[in-house]
């Protein structure tokens, strides 16, 4: 274990030397999925044997699972063409010569700064932010709040580490859930003391380590008791990989009268499969918020999910998906009332866009004992085309009669009228039918720090180019 | 003579894709600085007119031409129309969710400012709006609602007003704006009509009415009657009054063909 000086902490020198040189033996796993390559994970990272224990485990339940027949096509997914582990360094290896064209013209158009860009590119390290998260984590240590890479969260608090991982979400689980669980590599570790309120939201943007959000990265966020904080991971530009597949993990366990939110906004390249489990267990008076944005991927199968197990616990799912042409957003959420008074609200809203489709696939589900629960769900689907398509499958499972669930949904086409009423006063097709798209989207993106607001909007412009004749 | 604002010559359209012939001939001409009032019963085509010279897409023109200023329009774009200086107020306004009116008005207003110009700063589009607001007795959290979405009739019709009174058009067609309106608001409406005509003498309005009491503030040049698809009768203020009291039944077609 390092000592705990910044910079070593940081693994920021270590980084340079290795961008400049190439002369340290990479380690460079071979494709496909091998119980020598978890084996292989588990020793690069110097992890502790029951970690490695439980990822050979995960493996063996990753096998013995059948491929899941619903949701989106994934029959051209190929797993034996995936490199399931590369050390950052490898990452590195690729030159901002490798990016391609249009990548790197919508950094352009988005306005990123040039240092930025090689980030979001995977080609450089984002030393910019720096000294922004050297202030801002002293602060945070000094109220005792964790927030590091999932691998220094195991590394330096074993303890509460253990105790809380992998109890959300099981390898069991699902399928991918257990894939992520036999070779997971970076993510974020965050424990929230008893009664802190953090005001800034803590950013994966400003963790600057060496583990860049992997394909299969695993995020554990623990919130005590009475505690506050807001996350907030990725972000509106695209994100460029040469791997097509990402699969992640995360873990949210929000305790009694704790608040927690959790914003991602995804933009992935266009030939990813994007198969993400994220779930919140969340205790008595607690309050957990999903604020997802879904842009990109080949792709993408997401159901943000919140299990309300303690009494007046509170679960908001807000989600938005774009769905371009040739793309699947399979997305939606899940809510399950396990204690009484419990509450949730699902809004979800999607665009599709020429052979776009968009799919609301939810679950409400109250247990038995669940008495005055409340659960709220919304979602309204636009399509831009006639080529575009959305289905809605919104699962109910009520085992308590005492209980009250709303179930909205609406299909709306941009309408004639609206366009040419926009278009009388001034703004082209275009234009108008951005005005509609971005007024569509405002209830979720008014939820979103402004910066990221800001960066969605534009982008929605940028996409909708050309989508008129 | 001065070159006529806005000239409407034989024009014949109808619902697209071959529906119904809705607009049988109309000729009208507005001249800067006038106002025309439009009557006329239910079907008439009044509506249909002010869509066409809009561009709206789902009608047809069949014969005749819309100029304004002396040049053709109707191979232009809507917006293209409107950036010529043309301004329609709806009837029934679409509502546009979440978008709100200050932000839509700023987009229309860059919109329709050149290249070299570029966008209008952020505070001088903000002093404009105020002024604008206040013309119109408006409450400055008006701008921050979402266009016409959950809005009443008569708030429907303020905004196409205050729209009206942003962009500053040339020319203004109101379709039925007085419809909807309690008697406050329609006095309201009015004396931001005739504002906007005392700081432009030349802005032409043509004024799609029902009813004459519109026409108890906003004093007309002229008044004409469609009927069945065409101007059937033409006069000045005091035509009005006639219609108030005779109805329209005393007013014949100009050809003899079925009413429709």
């Amino acid at each position: 274990m390092p000592d705990n000086e910044t910079v070593t902490d940081l693994g920021l020198d270590e980084y340079k030397y290795d961008f400049v040189t190439d002369e340290k033996p990479l380690f460079k796993a071979e494709k496909g999925l091998s119980e020598e390559l978890v084996r292989q994970i588990s020793a690069h990272k110097d992890e502790p044997e029951w970690m490695l224990e439980f990822r050979l485990k995960a493996l063996e339940t990753f096998y013995s699972k059948p491929m899941p027949n619903w949701g989106g096509d994934l029959s051209t997914l190929d797993l034996d063409e995936i490199y399931f582990y590369l050390k950052p360094q490898d990452q590195m290896e690729r030159s901002w010569d490798d990016v391609p064209e249009n990548i790197k013209e919508t950094f352009e158009r988005l306005g990123i700064p040039e240092a930025e860009r090689k980030i979001l590119a995977g080609v450089g390290a984002q030393f910019e932010s720096e000294m922004v998260y050297h202030s801002l984590k002293e602060e945070w240590e000094e109220q005792g709040i964790i927030f590091e890479s999932i691998e220094d969260g195991l590394r330096k608090y074993p303890e509460i580490f253990r105790e809380h991982f992998a109890t959300i979400v099981p390898p069991q689980d699902n399928k991918y859930a257990a894939l992520n669980s036999a070779v997971w590599s970076g993510g974020s570790f965050v424990y929230i003391p008893a009664g802190v309120k953090v005001e800034i939201p803590l950013q994966a943007y400003f963790r600057v380590n060496a583990e860049q959000m992997g394909q299969f990265e695993r995020t554990l966020i623990i919130c005590e008791e009475g505690s506050q904080a807001h996350y907030i991971e990725g972000c509106t530009a695209p994100v460029y990989t040469t791997e097509s597949f990402h699969s992640g993990v995360i873990e949210i366990i929000v305790k009694k009268n704790a608040r927690f939110r959790y914003t991602t906004i995804q933009n992935w390249s266009n030939n990813m499969y994007n198969l993400v489990t994220q779930r919140a267990m969340v205790h008595e008076n607690a309050n957990m918020e999903w604020v997802d944005g879904n842009l990109g991927s080949k792709l993408t199968m997401k159901y943000p999910s919140c299990y309300l197990v303690g009494e007046r616990a509170h679960g908001e799912i807000l989600s938005i998906a774009y769905a371009g042409d040739g793309q699947h957003q399979d997305t939606g959420g899940k809510v399950v009332h396990a204690a009484p008074n419990t509450t949730s609200q699902i809004v979800s809203k999607s665009i599709s866009k020429g052979t776009g489709r968009s799919t609301y696939r939810g679950l409400c589900k109250v247990y038995d004992g669940a008495i005055n629960s409340k659960s709220n769900v919304e979602c309204d689907a636009l399509l831009l085309n006639d080529t575009s398509r959305t289905d809605t499958y919104p699962y109910i499972e009520i085992d308590e009669n005492q209980s009250s669930i709303g179930h909205e949904a609406s299909v709306s086409k941009v309408g004639e009228e609206q366009l040419f009423y926009l278009m009388s006063r001034g703004l082209s097709e275009e234009q108008a039918m951005t005005m509609v798209v971005r007024g569509f989207i405002e209830p979720i993106a008014k939820e979103l720090p402004l910066e990221y607001a800001i960066e969605l909007n534009r982008l929605i412009e940028l996409e909708m180019e050309g989508s008129v004749g | 003579m001065s070159e006529h604002l806005l000239e409407i010559r034989d024009l014949q359209a109808r619902v697209a894709d071959g529906g119904i012939e809705i607009l049988r001939g109309v000729d009208l001409v507005v001249q800067p600085g006038e106002m025309h009032a439009l009557m006329g019963p239910n079907g008439s085509g009044k509506s249909t007119l002010a869509k066409v010279i809009a561009g709206h897409p789902g009608y047809e023109v069949t014969g005749g031409d819309v100029l304004l200023d002396g040049k053709s329009i109707l191979d232009l774009e809507p917006d293209e129309r409107s950036r010529s200086g043309l301004f329609l107020a709806f009837q029934y306004p679409a509502e546009i969710p979440g978008v709100s009116i200050a932000n839509f008005l700023r987009t229309s207003i860059n919109a329709r400012r050149g290249e070299e110009e570029g966008d209008l700063d952020v505070f001088a589009f903000q002093k404009l709006l105020n002024e604008k607001l206040g013309l119109l007795q408006v409450q400055p959290s008006f701008a921050a609602r979402y266009v016409n979405d959950g809005f009443s009739g008569g708030e429907k019709k303020r905004n196409e007003i205050l729209q009206m009174a942003m962009l500053e058009p040339s020319m203004a067609v109101m379709d039925e704006t007085d419809s909807g309106l309690d008697i406050d608001a329609l006095r309201i409406v009015s004396e931001g009509v005739n504002t906007l005509r005392g700081q432009d003498e030349r802005m032409g309005v043509l004024l799609i009415t029902h009813y004459k009491r519109i026409l108890g503030y906003l004093q007309p040049d002229h008044v004409h009657v469609m009927l069945n698809g065409r101007i059937a009768h033409s006069g000045g203020p005091e035509l009005a009054d006639q219609l108030e009291e005779m109805g329209y039944d005393w007013l014949h077609e100009p050809e003899p063909e079925p009413v429709g």
